[in-house]
């Protein structure tokens, strides 16, 4: 019977996929994603961008409390849950726009009555936080086969004192950064589904900003297909 | 800079849409477009937007395709909404013509009813004259303790709160309660009703049962040449399994929980490994 269980083990370590060295022109930290590692829910992913890394579950379509039940789509839920402490507004606030990011592109109206439940456990936080959050949740939601529209996926831009563009920041050039922008894009029209900003900028840097994201998310969405396509080799 | 990104855009989805016999058992992803067959000589690339005049052109030789789970239709495309392997299925009659079932393979774990499925309930509530039986989905189903085999107002069912369930679903939409019964059309049990009060219930992914409900099987063959079982597969996940001793039942649950993430080879060692001992 160990014989079993020792080749299960070694089985989900290859889960784990490791993107390789970025292309040239592109700045963005190392990605590494694994999905369903956690056995209760319905669907679960860790995502790691360089030292930040979050862990997300999703549970649905599931049983909805009466007083949240909506008669015609589900009901998606967000619980973001920091590091250490209790959720705080900042945390609030990060939740809405990553379950206003999902409803966008979930297909809810398959499921009406239900409730759609992601889970977000900041596990480490070394800068681009909310697009850390944004890519685990979208990878728990496609691993718990949730009906979706289409792929999305988040990216931070930093911009600095002298204007130069940084993407996927790390905590210490947000921190001395004038402004920091957080983009959220979907796979099919590459169009924006959030933003989110802080700081000075003019509209060209937004555009700009914009741009950059967009070739970024390239990556990453090369990256979700590599890693999915890692995960149904197997079966 | 907006030149790249078309490129890397072309180049991730192959040119927008695909033709989905070209991606057949392939992984695909939320928000793909796929072609079917016959569409693509009418309105694909070599078409170009003028079309050739048809004298039959009202009456195209249409072609039925069924969309099923992680698939949808938008307008002549299909679109996917669940990440898999797309799968096919030619039609019984007639020949091949790009007509089917198309469908996409995914390991979900959360099941949602579907009238016609088998499943695995376990009892949480008698009210009157239904039962309430959890089988997974969002909501629980309602049973009639009328839909017995050989049960009358008179002769109730001995059903109690937690006990298993083996049944069908006959009604199983988005918008209303599922319903099960646990009587086939002509009013036999044909298998369904209470299961026994030993043997084991554990829980593994909808793909999993998929795969073992398979026609010709070789993980059901060869778990029954190891030892004599009794065993029931729910399409909701659930399998209950009981064989001679409580050993050999935790046995058997370990290897077919185990099989999922196997290969056939290394399926083949473990069961000549568990045959010699």
């Amino acid at each position: 019977m160990e014989g079993v269980m020792l080749a299960d083990a070694k089985i989900r370590a290859e889960t784990g996929t490791e993107s390789g060295p970025r292309g040239p022109g592109c700045s963005l930290r190392h990605f590494a994603c694994e999905q369903n590692l956690l056995s209760r829910p319905d669907g679960s992913a860790s995502f790691m961008q360089g030292d930040t890394s979050v862990l997300a579950g999703v549970y649905g379509p599931a049983e909805v409390k009466v007083s949240k039940e909506i008669f015609n789509k589900a009901t998606l839920e967000v619980i973001l849950r920091p590091k250490i402490g209790l959720p705080g507004v900042a945390e609030k606030s990060r939740e809405r726009l990553i379950r206003n990011t999902c409803e966008a592109v979930v297909l809810g109206a398959l499921h009406p009555r239900t409730s759609i439940t992601v889970v977000l456990q900041v596990v480490s936080d070394a800068g681009s936080l909310l697009a850390c959050c944004l890519n685990a949740a979208c990878m728990a939601l496609v691993d718990a086969g949730v009906p979706m529209r289409a792929l999305f996926c988040g990216v931070t831009c930093a911009l600095d004192s002298d204007g130069t563009l940084v993407l996927d920041p790390t905590a210490k050039q947000e921190k001395e950064a004038r402004a920091v922008l957080t983009f959220a894009l979907d796979s099919v029209e590459r169009k924006l589904l959030m933003s989110t900003t802080k700081g000075l900028y003019s509209d060209a840097e937004l555009q700009q900003c914009l741009a950059a994201a967009q070739a970024a998310s390239q990556h990453v969405f090369h990256f979700y297909r590599e890693s999915l396509q890692r995960r149904y080799s197997k079966s | 800079m907006a030149e790249a990104v078309s490129v890397a855009a072309d180049s991730l989805t192959g040119g927008r849409a695909r033709a989905a016999p070209t991606v057949l058992n392939q992984v695909v992803l939320p928000g793909e477009e796929l072609l079917l067959p016959e569409q693509e000589d009418v309105e694909g690339p070599g078409g170009g937007g003028e079309r050739p005049l048809r004298l039959n052109a009202g009456t195209r030789s249409r072609v039925r395709v069924v969309c099923g789970p992680g698939l949808r239709r938008s307008g002549d495309r299909l679109l996917v909404t669940k990440c898999g392997r797309l799968r096919h299925k030619e039609p019984s009659s007639g020949s091949g013509g790009g007509g089917g079932v198309y469908w996409v393979d995914s390991q979900q774990k959360r099941y949602v009813p579907v009238k016609g499925d088998h499943v695995i309930g376990i009892v949480t509530a008698k009210s009157g004259d239904i039962f309430k039986v959890d089988v997974g989905g969002s909501e629980p189903a309602s049973l009639s303790y009328l839909a017995f085999e050989g049960a009358t107002k008179r002769n109730r069912p001995n059903v109690q709160v937690g006990d298993l369930i083996y049944g069908q679903f006959v009604v199983a939409n988005k918008d209303m309660e599922p319903e099960m019964v646990c009587i086939d059309s002509c009013g036999r049990a044909n298998g369904m009703g209470v299961i026994g009060h030993d043997g084991l219930l554990f829980k593994v992914t909808l793909g999993l049962i998929r795969k073992l409900l398979a026609p010709d099987c070789e993980i059901i063959q060869e778990v029954g040449k190891l030892y004599p079982l009794e065993i029931v597969f729910g399409m909701n996940g659930r399998i209950w399994v009981k064989a001679k001793t409580i050993q050999q039942t935790l046995i058997l649950a370990n290897i077919l929980e185990a099989c999922e993430h196997m290969t056939a080879d290394q399926r083949k060692q473990i069961f000549s490994r568990l045959a010699e001992s």
